[in-house]
């Protein structure tokens, strides 16, 4: 679904995300040892998934659930990581399906997926899935466009 | 609301279809899809539809992973500068 604003986002992320991996590179590492390398990936991966949700900033509940890890992760809280939160009773499906049931199974897959779906209702959940769906594909997109760059 | 609800489903809590506004958003994630997208005409179950999200948003936060160790080894070995970025930024807009 084509969303108006999609290609701002696009452009915001890029900004957003390539001024964070010019602070990155500018503090070149004494080595460039493999922890060093692995301590980048990280800083690099954090930096991406948090430029994408300030630019969406607190309009959406991933966005912030997303908002939120970073900073507890950033002050060395541990609980938050492991957090999974089943909206509904993990019931599996004892009956025969249909072709068009979602079992609880699979709406609890995709809420262990989606940042801060935890506790709605299916329909929020869909929409906000939806939503993030497209902001991580552009997100890769970007990445790719960069990586392919810095790459010939 | 649709008399398609199963007998045998007392104590099997599913969430039917029957709601006008899920199906709208199942149908929606399923153009978001690029395995499904397109696939209009042929109607695909709405557990196929998040199935597939599922499997396409690990696909994607692998790729995340991936391009982060990429990037973090092509960054080691470059000198980008922000004219650099300034070229890349013309190039993406």
């Amino acid at each position: 679904m084509k969303n108006p604003s999609s290609s701002s986002v696009k452009s915001r992320f890029t900004r957003r995300f390539l001024r964070a991996l010019i602070k990155i590179n500018r503090q070149k590492p004494s080595s460039s040892s493999s922890r060093e390398i692995f301590l980048r990936y990280r800083r690099i991966r954090i930096a991406a998934d948090k430029a994408m949700a300030c630019v969406i900033g607190s309009r959406r509940a991933w966005s912030r659930a997303v908002l939120r890890r970073i900073k507890n992760q950033k002050r060395k809280r541990l609980a938050d990581s492991l957090r999974r939160s089943n909206g509904i009773h993990g019931m599996k499906k004892m009956v025969a399906k249909e072709e068009d049931e979602i079992s609880y199974e699979q709406e609890n897959e995709l809420r262990k997926l989606v940042p801060g779906v935890g506790a709605m209702d299916l329909c929020s959940m869909l929409d906000e899935t939806a939503h993030y769906v497209m902001c991580l594909a552009t997100q890769v997109q970007v990445m790719r466009k960069i990586v392919d760059f810095y790459s010939t | 609301m649709s008399s398609r609800r199963s007998r045998s489903n007392q104590q099997s809590s599913t969430s039917r279809i029957t709601d006008d506004q899920i199906a709208d958003l199942i149908s929606k994630l399923q153009q978001l899809i690029p395995e499904l997208r397109g696939r209009r005409f042929n109607k695909v179950s709405a557990s196929k539809v998040l199935q597939e999200t599922c499997n396409y948003i690990r696909n994607l936060h692998r790729e995340v992973d991936d391009l982060s160790d990429r990037l973090s080894e092509l960054l080691a070995s470059t000198e980008a500068d922000s004219e650099q970025a300034a070229i890349i930024r013309s190039l993406l807009m």
